[in-house]
C-alpha cells in the first residue's frame, strides 16, 4: 500500500535533505528544481518503486499568470497509485526540467506538452512539436490562443 | 430510352425481347461496380467496416472491391475527421484516382467538422478542397445510412448520359500547405463559397423569453 501523502512528504524529506514538499489534498506540490530529485526518489526508493509516468500534462491558469504541470505516477511493480505531482511555473517562462532521464517514457508526452501547451523540458532529448507540424505558430492548448477563421478569404 | 415508349418495353420484356440503349447499359455495369478506395480516418470507419462485413454486406451494391490503390478506386469515403495535418494526403489520393471518380461525405465531421467545427486542428468539412456528391449526415451514420449514400450515388450515375460523364474531366485540385495556424489556402475558391453569417460576428443570437442560457 501506498502511504498517505504526509507520510510520503516526510519520508521524501527525510531521504533528500533540503527538498521541500507541500501537502494539498492528495497532491504534492514540488519546485520545478527539485522534481527530478524527487522522482528519481519516488522510483528507486524500493518502498514507493514508483516506475511508471501513467500521465503527464500541463494547466493553463491565465487570470493568475501561471501553468502547472501535473504527473500522475504509478507503481507496476508493487500496483499501487497514482501518486500526484503537480509544479507551478510562471506562464510567460514555463520551463520544467525533463523527467525523461528518469522515465523513458516521458519522452512523447513531453513533447505532446510541449507542442499544446508550450512548456519547454530542460534536458529533453528531443523536443519537437509532435502532433502538430513543423512552422505551426503557438501552442493552441492555452486558452488566449486564437483560432484562425477558415471562411477569411484567401489574401489576394 | 426517352425515344423508347416505356410501356411498349415493359410489354415486350414479357415477351422476352429485351431492349436498351448504350448509356443504360454502360451506367447500370457502371452504377454496380462502385471500387471505394480503403481509406478510413476515424470512427466512421469503423461503420464503414460494418457495412463492408457480412451483416450489411455492401457487396449486394457491387461496392465490395475496397482498393488499396487510388489508381483502381471510383469513390472515394471520406469516412471521419479530416484533420489538417491529413488534408493535404486526401486531396493527393482524390488526384491520383482515376476518372470518373465520386466523392461520399460521411458523416458529420467530413461534412462540417462536427462536433470539432470550432478547433484548431480540424478541416470544416471536406467539400472545402474537393468536390463531394453525396453527404450523409449522422455521427456516425449507421451501416444502412451509408447503403441509402450509396444507393443515392448509383441513382446519380445511372441518370447521367455516358457522354457527358467521358467528357467531364475534374483535372487535379490544389493540394493545401500547412501553414502557421492552418491550410494555405484556407479552401479552394473555385469550387467552395463560405457561407454568411447568420449574424454579425460579435453578436449573439436572441434567446426566447423565460430561458436561462
Amino acid at each position: 500500500m501506498l502511504p498517505a501523502p504526509e507520510e510520503l512528504k516526510t519520508t521524501i524529506e527525510q531521504l533528500l535533505p533540503g527538498v521541500t514538499l507541500t501537502v494539498e489534498g492528495a497532491i504534492l506540490w514540488v519546485t520545478p528544481a527539485n522534481l527530478p530529485a524527487v522522482c528519481r526518489c519516488l522510483k528507486e526508493t524500493e518502498r514507493f518503486s514508483l516506475d511508471y509516468v501513467a500521465d503527464l500534462t500541463a494547466v493553463d491558469y491565465p487570470q493568475d499568470g501561471r501553468m502547472d504541470m501535473v504527473y500522475h505516477l504509478c507503481s507496476m511493480a508493487k500496483r499501487h497509485g497514482p501518486v500526484t505531482l503537480k509544479v507551478k511555473l510562471d506562464r510567460n517562462n514555463a520551463t520544467v526540467p525533463s523527467l525523461t532521464p528518469v522515465y523513458r517514457g516521458a519522452e512523447y508526452q513531453e513533447r505532446e506538452t510541449y507542442d499544446l501547451y508550450g512548456v519547454t523540458f530542460e534536458g529533453h532529448p528531443d523536443l519537437r512539436r509532435i502532433l502538430l507540424w513543423e512552422g505551426f505558430k503557438g501552442h493552441p492548448m492555452r486558452k488566449d490562443y486564437v483560432v484562425e477563421d477558415q471562411d477569411a478569404p484567401a489574401p489576394s | 430510352m426517352s425515344a423508347t415508349n416505356e410501356g411498349l418495353r415493359s410489354e415486350m420484356q414479357k415477351h422476352g425481347v429485351y431492349l436498351t440503349t448504350w448509356d443504360q447499359l454502360v451506367n447500370w455495369g457502371r452504377g454496380n461496380s462502385i471500387w471505394p478506395l480503403q481509406f478510413g480516418l476515424a470512427c466512421c470507419a469503423i461503420e464503414m467496416i460494418a457495412t463492408a462485413a457480412s451483416r450489411y454486406d455492401i457487396a449486394r451494391f457491387g461496392s465490395e472491391i475496397f482498393r488499396a490503390s487510388p489508381r483502381q478506386a471510383d469513390l472515394m469515403i471520406v469516412a471521419g475527421t479530416v484533420t489538417k495535418s491529413m488534408a493535404p494526403q486526401v486531396v493527393r489520393l482524390y488526384n491520383q484516382m482515376a476518372e470518373p471518380k465520386y466523392v461520399i461525405s460521411m458523416g458529420a465531421c467530413a461534412t462540417s467538422g462536427g462536433p470539432f467545427h470550432k478547433g484548431y486542428n480540424v478541416l470544416k468539412g471536406i467539400d472545402r478542397l474537393i468536390p463531394v456528391d453525396v453527404y450523409i449526415p449522422g455521427c456516425p451514420p449507421t451501416p444502412q445510412g451509408l447503403l441509402e449514400g450509396l444507393m443515392k450515388l448509383q441513382e446519380r450515375i445511372k441518370r447521367q448520359p455516358m457522354s457527358q460523364e467521358v467528357a467531364r474531366k475534374h483535372g487535379e485540385y490544389q493540394v493545401p500547405q500547412l501553414g502557421a495556424s492552418g491550410l494555405e489556402p484556407k479552401y479552394n475558391p473555385d469550387i467552395f463559397t463560405p457561407a454568411q453569417q447568420a449574424w454579425p460576428s460579435g453578436a449573439t443570437p436572441e434567446r426566447p423569453e423565460g430561458k436561462a442560457s
